[in-house]
C-alpha cells in the first residue's frame, strides 16, 4: 500500500518514483501519461481564464463575482502572490459553481486548491506550464497515498477530508517545483494536513458555493505557507502517516450533521436555511441569481 | 487524483450521474425516446441544484462529464425527441446516491440501478432487473440468455479466443432453467465478430459490449 513514507523516502524527485508506479500499474508510456496531466494542466489554466473574467452567477446566485472582484481590486496588502493565488483559486471553484468545466482535484469542491497554489506560484515567478507536469504527478500521488487510509468526501470524512487533501497535494507540488527534497514536499503535505484537521463540511443548502469558494482561496495560500517552512527545512513533528491516521480518525468522530448533509453550521443558519427554503422551489435548469436574502 | 475534467459543481452529483446516464444509453444501444428517473436518497434530496438532473439526461444523451452541453441538457433532449419524467423512489439499502432508469427507444429498452459513490466513481448494481456489480471502469460485456449448462464455458472460450482478458463476472438468473444475466468485466473489448459469433447463439436474447467509461 503506498503511503508518504514511502513517497518521503523515494529518491529524489518524487514525482519520479510517483511516475514510475504509475506506468508499473496501468502499462501506459510515462510520455503518455505526462501528456495527459499537461492536458489537464491546459484545462486548469482554461478555467482559471474564464473563472477571472466572468462575474456570473452561479446556480443559486451566492457566489459568481469574487475572484473577479478580487483580480479587479487594488493590491492593498501589496501582496500580489497571495492574491493571485486566492484568485486563481476562487476562479476555478465559480466556474465549478456556475456549472463550468473544471479538473476535480481531488474533488469538484476542492478543486481550485492546486491550480490556485501550483500555477498562482508558477505565474507569479514566470515559471512555464511544461515544468508543472511533474509537480502535478507528485500531487497526485500525495493524494493516493492519503486516499489509501482515509475517505476523500465530505460526506465520510468532512471538509478536512477534501480540502486538506488538496492542500496537502498543493503544498507537495509546490515545494518540488521550487526544488524541495522529497522529505521537504511530504513534510509540506504533512503540515498543510495538519492544520487542517477538524474542519466540517457544512455547505448553505447542500450547494458546492459557501463556504466553498472562498475556503479554497484561503487553503491555496495554507498549501503555499506549508510548502515556505517545509522548504525552509521545518518540518511536521508527527511524521506524515501518522498525521494522516489523525485525520481519518477525526473524520470518524465526526457526526453526520456536519459531513455535507446541511444540517448543521453554516447550512443552518438563519441566511442558510432561507436559502435552502428558496432553492426548494426551482427547477433544474433554472438559472442563478435569483435568491432574496432575508434583511439583516 | 487530478481529474476527471468535468463540468460542475459536484464529483459525486454531476460527474457520476452523467456517467450512470451514459450506462443506460450504452446498453439501450439506440436513440432514446423516453426515460422515468427514479431519485433514491441524497440524489432526490440535495440533486436539484447540483445538476443531478441535467448530468443524468446528458448521460442518456451520450455527453461525457466534461461536455460543454451538459448544462443545456434539457433541451438538447427536446431537440432529439427524448422524453424524460423524474419521480422520487425508495430502493432500500443502497448507496444514498443511487438512481434507477428506465429507458426506452423505438426497439429496445433497458433498466439500470446505479450509484454515484464519490469523485465521480459508479457502480451498476442492476442491470434488466438482474443482479450485477462493475463500476464501467473496464470494458464490460453484457449477456442475457436462457438458463443451460455449459454457457459460461462457450462464452470464457470465446474471450480467450478473441484475446479478451476476464478482470471480474458476475451472474444472476431469474430460476433454474430460466433467464440469466452474465456481466463481464473485461482489460480489452471484445472483437466486433467475436461479438456477432456469441450474439448468433440460440437462447442468446441480448448483448451488449458497454465502453470503458472513467478515465480516472
Amino acid at each position: 500500500m503506498l503511503t508518504l513514507t514511502d513517497l518521503m523516502n523515494a529518491p529524489a524527485p518524487a514525482s519520479g518514483w510517483v511516475l514510475a508506479q504509475d506506468c508499473e500499474e496501468t502499462g501506459l508510456d510515462p510520455a503518455d501519461i505526462r501528456a495527459e496531466m499537461a492536458r489537464r494542466i491546459g484545462e486548469m489554466r482554461d478555467s482559471i481564464e474564464r473563472g477571472l473574467s466572468s462575474d456570473a452567477k452561479s446556480i443559486t446566485g451566492m457566489v459568481g463575482w469574487n475572484a473577479k472582484g478580487l483580480w479587479d481590486a487594488p493590491d492593498a496588502l501589496n501582496a500580489p502572490l497571495i492574491r493571485r493565488v486566492q484568485a486563481y483559486a476562487m476562479a476555478v471553484n465559480e466556474e465549478n459553481a456556475r456549472m463550468g468545466r473544471i479538473v476535480a482535484a481531488p474533488t469538484a469542491g476542492s478543486a481550485g486548491t492546486i491550480p490556485g497554489a501550483l500555477l498562482g506560484v508558477a505565474d507569479h515567478l514566470g515559471i512555464p506550464d511544461e515544468r508543472l507536469v511533474d509537480p502535478m504527478i507528485l500531487a497526485a500521488g500525495v493524494g493516493k497515498a492519503i486516499s489509501k487510509r482515509m475517505f476523500i468526501s465530505g460526506a465520510a470524512g468532512g471538509c478536512q477530508a477534501e480540502i486538506g487533501s488538496s492542500a496537502a497535494m498543493a503544498a507537495a507540488a509546490v515545494t518540488e517545483l521550487l526544488g524541495g527534497s522529497p522529505r521537504a514536499c511530504i513534510h509540506a503535505a504533512s503540515l498543510a494536513l495538519m492544520n487542517t484537521i477538524g474542519l466540517v463540511c457544512d455547505p448553505v443548502g447542500g450547494y458546492v458555493e459557501v463556504p466553498c469558494v472562498s475556503r479554497n482561496a484561503f487553503f491555496a495560500v495554507h498549501a503555499v505557507s506549508a510548502a515556505q517552512l517545509a522548504l525552509a527545512q521545518l518540518e511536521s513533528f508527527i511524521p506524515p502517516d501518522e498525521v494522516v491516521g489523525a485525520m481519518a480518525q477525526v473524520g470518524r468522530m465526526m457526526p453526520a450533521q456536519l459531513r455535507e448533509t446541511a444540517e448543521g453550521g453554516l447550512a443552518q443558519t438563519p441566511t442558510g436555511l432561507a436559502v435552502t427554503a428558496c432553492m426548494e422551489g426551482r427547477q433544474p435548469d433554472e438559472g442563478g441569481g435569483m435568491i432574496e436574502l432575508p434583511m439583516a | 487524483m487530478i481529474g476527471p475534467v468535468m463540468i460542475g459543481p459536484s464529483s459525486s452529483h454531476t460527474a457520476g450521474a452523467c456517467r450512470l446516464g451514459l450506462v443506460a444509453h450504452h446498453l439501450l444501444g439506440e436513440a432514446p425516446r423516453t426515460a422515468r428517473i427514479g431519485l433514491h436518497a441524497s440524489f432526490a434530496k440535495t440533486g436539484r441544484g447540483h445538476g443531478t438532473h441535467l448530468a443524468l439526461v446528458a448521460g442518456l444523451l451520450g455527453f461525457l462529464p466534461d461536455d460543454p452541453r451538459l448544462p443545456g441538457a434539457f433541451a438538447e433532449a427536446e431537440k432529439a425527441g427524448l422524453k424524460v419524467e423524474f419521480h422520487d423512489v425508495d430502493l432500500g439499502d443502497v448507496h444514498p446516491n443511487t438512481a434507477q432508469i428506465d429507458l426506452k427507444g423505438d426497439t429496445q429498452s433497458v433498466m439500470v440501478i446505479g450509484s454515484s459513490t464519490g469523485g465521480g466513481i459508479i457502480r451498476v448494481g442492476s442491470v434488466q432487473g438482474f443482479k450485477v456489480d462493475f463500476d464501467a471502469s473496464q470494458p464490460t460485456l453484457l449477456l442475457r440468455y436462457v438458463d443451460t449448462i455449459g454457457v459460461i464455458a462457450r462464452v470464457a472460450t470465446t474471450l480467450a479466443a478473441d484475446g479478451a482478458n476476464i478482470a471480474a463476472l458476475t451472474c444472476a438468473r431469474e430460476k433454474r432453467g430460466g433467464d440469466a444475466l452474465l456481466a463481464i468485466e473485461l482489460d480489452q473489448p471484445l472483437s466486433e465478430p467475436a461479438l456477432n459469433f456469441v450474439r448468433a447463439w440460440a437462447g442468446m436474447a441480448w448483448t451488449r459490449m458497454l465502453p470503458k467509461l472513467m478515465d480516472g
